[in-house]
């Protein structure tokens, strides 16, 4: 048998960084796990108990979510900026665009700690009806998950204080935080367009 | 006592020739995790076993006492969910910890550290779901779980709680050790190794694994709905707040009929590697067997609804089904034949392996025939929750996945342990378990055509049903022999086995090309592939009439690794505390809250360790390479 006599330590057989392969695999795992939860939503639509009388997603408010949802798209240009940045070796950009784009993710979860409050003084809560369950659990899931994502990009910019060798020509750990971060934009796009803009579709409120 | 050198870094020492108990507590070697999930879940083999046992013996006779209607319950649900999370699966990840990266000519997995976390969250999971029996009752609502009989309304206590946070314990480890194979088998492959050169069982890791990574989270959702509901009062699965009531079994089902082949394709992979090793063939048709295993894969996908046929889906739904599940029985008989082929004209070694393998073939067989019986939905609406599924599961499940896994015992023993099992005392337990296994359930087709109902306690005398059952509790007896005698051969062989070759078997693929068992570092060098089995052309060259001749060498021809060349990740203490930390955060929902609050603390402090750590401590490199 042939030996190779100098495998290197970052030899990967097609070329792609480990953990860059690992962040997509699991994306694609998680596109399964917001689908289910999206799912069980929309199987759901026009089933639950009313509330004061009408359908409960006429609680919905959408030019505020299009609102938030325009901040939480910013927030991916600034990500993408990000990484352009540490393509660039530019790290002071890179902590600037780094600290906008968890302000603005910042921004997005206190738009919905707002919604949240409103709808439980509406009398909404997550046990109320099977509106309450679905959009709760799932909207909730989605700030869990947004709220991972600024823990992660304010983590990367304190490293990027402390270690800033660790960026000059290396954009992986930035590269990874952005790929998570599009992500959950994208998902984001989903739940606005399905739970929001479909989900009061042909539903008639009173005033 | 253990020693340890520490390198400071981050907020514990880390361990880094580690000696004892230490060094299986820091492993991140990817041999060892595999020989702790192999041991793991043979002990948990043997618990579900002793589960089984005792529901046969409740069976044994009409009316009988053995255990009360919750107990059998309790058991029927434990034996379900403890064979399939807890044993095949796991038996699964161990031979894929510890044979890719061997067949794939890799020093390591692509992340050595996940790779402990998996094991350690999978023996949290085990332990968590188990507990359940200590703490008032275990869960006793079937593998499957359906609502809504697990609401709060119907299901008092913690049984269902347990089962819903081990699983999702359980979970997160087979996602991550997933998440790690698929990396390493893309991506750690040795020089020259092509997809299509790679070992059958490498390809039927790599779907298993996509599989994990696909179907996992529909459970993950399922299970956290379920726990809203029983923790918070949401009301997924109440139908009298307007829920779908057949969303619990779709999700399920979604996730479970993916599941039965992430169960038996490894073992496919490991009769696909024994068989052409003891017919001195190759492997007839690789390519066929390769994209019938992927198209499992896919198809796999399209008939969980098979085991919704009495719940009333319409004549569309159900045909359609149907139509899918006749079809996917295609690719695997595809398989079938292409094992048959490779044994023909081939020169035949009945070995234990082969044995095993053989079993795996004949009674995995008469598994699919049934199962393509169940899908004729007629016929499956009279067969439905009788004794005839039981029959045909296990068939599928242990005839199949349990049989392939101790052919894989068999076969890969040397390798693993540097010791030879006796080949008598192995077909002593062959015959005894292929014997004990259809005493058991082959009566239960009869059982089942007969109308024995499936999940009920106990059954009235004079329904012509105590002949076949007394006659299935004595074939567990039989079971239970053969499986004593693998365990006496396993004593045996570490007591006065003969030390093992590199190469027992003859075999073909690169495993057999290092020393039994492998250096730490597996291979001194990363060897080159040229082609499909590439140890055995190696080993041989073919004359005119494509019969193998061997090739004469000299001797030594692995080169020593020049010292300090070869790098291996270092022991770390994060994978288990990790581990330890999201158990306590699932462990704290059933008990007190502070105890979630400490196993927050512990995960998140593990996290920020393990991000900071490098793989490999660069001041202990020279200490790991000359290990």
């Amino acid at each position: 048998m042939e030996y190779t006599q100098d495998v290197s330590h970052e030899y990967t057989s097609t070329g792609l960084n480990h953990r860059k392969l690992l962040m997509w695999i699991f994306l694609g795992s998680e596109c399964l796990f917001f689908g289910s939860l999206i799912a069980t939503h929309m199987i759901n639509r026009g089933a639950s108990d009313l509330i004061h009388g009408q359908s409960p997603a006429c609680l919905l408010d959408i030019p505020v979510t299009s609102a938030s949802t325009f901040v939480l798209l910013m927030s991916s240009l600034a990500m993408v900026l990000a990484v352009n940045a540490v393509d660039r070796g530019n790290i002071k950009n890179l902590r600037i665009w780094l600290f906008l784009t968890a302000l603005l993710g910042s921004g997005f979860l206190l738009f919905q700690v707002y919604e949240f409050n409103l709808f439980v003084d509406e009398g909404l809560t997550i046990g109320t009806n099977l509106f309450g369950s679905t959009f709760f659990t799932l909207t909730g899931v989605h700030g869990t998950h947004v709220t991972i994502g600024v823990i992660w990009l304010l983590s990367v910019l304190i490293i990027s204080f402390i270690r800033p060798q660790m960026f000059i020509g290396n954009p992986l750990n930035v590269d990874l935080v952005g790929l998570y971060w599009h992500f959950v934009d994208i998902v984001w796009i989903v739940i606005f367009t399905v739970v929001y803009l479909v989900g009061s579709f042909g539903v008639t409120c009173a005033g | 006592m253990a020693t340890v050198n520490t390198v400071i870094n981050g907020m514990l020492n880390r361990p880094v020739n580690p000696t004892g108990l230490l060094s299986w507590i820091t492993t991140i070697d990817h041999k060892r995790i595999g020989i702790l999930y192999g041991t793991t879940a043979f002990i948990m083999f043997i618990i579900g076993g002793i589960e089984a046992l005792m529901m046969r013996l409740q069976l044994s006779s009409a009316e009988a006492g053995v255990v009360s209607p919750e107990v059998y319950n309790q058991l029927f649900t434990m034996h379900g969910t403890t064979m399939i999370f807890l044993v095949i699966m796991p038996m699964g990840a161990a031979f894929f910890n510890f044979i890719i990266p061997l067949l794939i000519g890799a020093r390591d997995v692509a992340f050595p550290r996940l790779n402990g976390f998996s094991y350690w969250m999978f023996l949290f999971g085990a332990i968590l779901l188990n507990v359940s029996f200590l703490t008032g009752g275990a869960p006793s609502v079937g593998w499957f779980a359906y609502s809504p009989l697990t609401d709060s309304t119907y299901s008092v206590g913690h049984g269902v709680d347990y089962w819903v946070l081990g699983l999702q314990v359980l979970g997160i480890s087979s996602l991550a050790a997933a998440f790690n194979f698929i990396v390493t088998i893309v991506n750690m492959r040795a020089p020259g190794m092509t997809m299509m050169r790679m070992p059958v069982f490498v390809w039927m890791t790599l779907v298993v694994s996509f599989l994990l990574v696909l179907a996992f989270p529909i459970i993950t959702v399922a299970i956290t709905l379920l726990l809203f509901d029983r923790m918070f009062g949401t009301t997924f699965f109440d139908t009298t707040a307007g829920a779908n009531p057949l969303l619990w079994q779709h999700l399920f089902w979604a996730f479970g009929h993916p599941e039965v082949y992430i169960l038996i394709l490894p073992a496919m992979g490991i009769v696909s590697e024994i068989i052409p090793v003891f017919s001195r063939k190759p492997l007839f048709g690789y390519t066929v067997v390769v994209m019938s295993g992927v198209l499992i894969g896919f198809m796999g996908w399209g008939v969980w609804s098979h085991h919704m046929f009495t719940v009333g889906l319409g004549p569309v739904a159900d045909s359609a089904f149907a139509l899918i599940t006749m079809f996917i029985a295609v690719p695997t008989g595809i398989k079938i034949f292409n094992w048959i082929a490779t044994m023909w004209g081939g020169y035949v070694r009945f070995t234990t392996p082969m044995l095993f393998s053989l079993g795996f073939v004949a009674m995995f067989v008469i598994g699919g025939i049934s199962g393509v019986m169940h899908s004729v939905a007629p016929s499956d609406t009279q067969q439905s929750d009788t004794y005839f599924i039981v029959a045909h599961l296990h068939y599928v499940l242990f005839g199949g996945s349990i049989f392939g896994l101790f052919a894989g015992f068999y076969y890969w023993w040397p390798k693993v342990f540097g010791r030879v099992l006796n080949e008598v005392l192995g077909k002593i337990s062959f015959w005894l378990i292929f014997i004990g296994f259809n005493v058991t359930f082959f009566p239960m087709h009869f059982l089942g055509l007969d109308g024995m109902p499936r999940r009920v306690y106990t059954y009235a005398e004079g329904q012509g049903w105590e002949f076949w059952n007394i006659f299935a509790t004595i074939g567990v007896f039989i079971i239970g022999l053969g499986v004593f005698a693998f365990l006496q051969n396993v004593w045996h062989s570490h007591r006065h086995g003969e030390k093992a070759p590199a190469d027992p078997w003859d075999g073909r693929t690169l495993e057999w090309s290092v020393s039994s068992p492998p250096p730490e570092y597996n291979f001194a060098r990363i060897p080159t592939v040229k082609e499909r089995d590439a140890f055995w052309h190696y080993k041989y060259t073919e004359d005119s009439e494509n019969r193998p001749v061997p090739i004469v060498r000299g001797a030594a021809e692995e080169p020593e690794p020049e010292p300090g060349s070869i790098h291996m990740p270092t022991p770390s203490y994060y994978p288990i505390i990790f581990a330890a930390g999201l158990t306590l955060i699932a462990g704290g929902l059933l008990s007190h809250i502070s105890v979630s609050i400490i196993g927050g603390i512990l995960a998140v402090d593990a996290i920020y360790g393990w991000a900071f750590e490098p793989p490999v401590e660069p001041s202990a490199t020279d200490a790991d390479g000359g290990h």
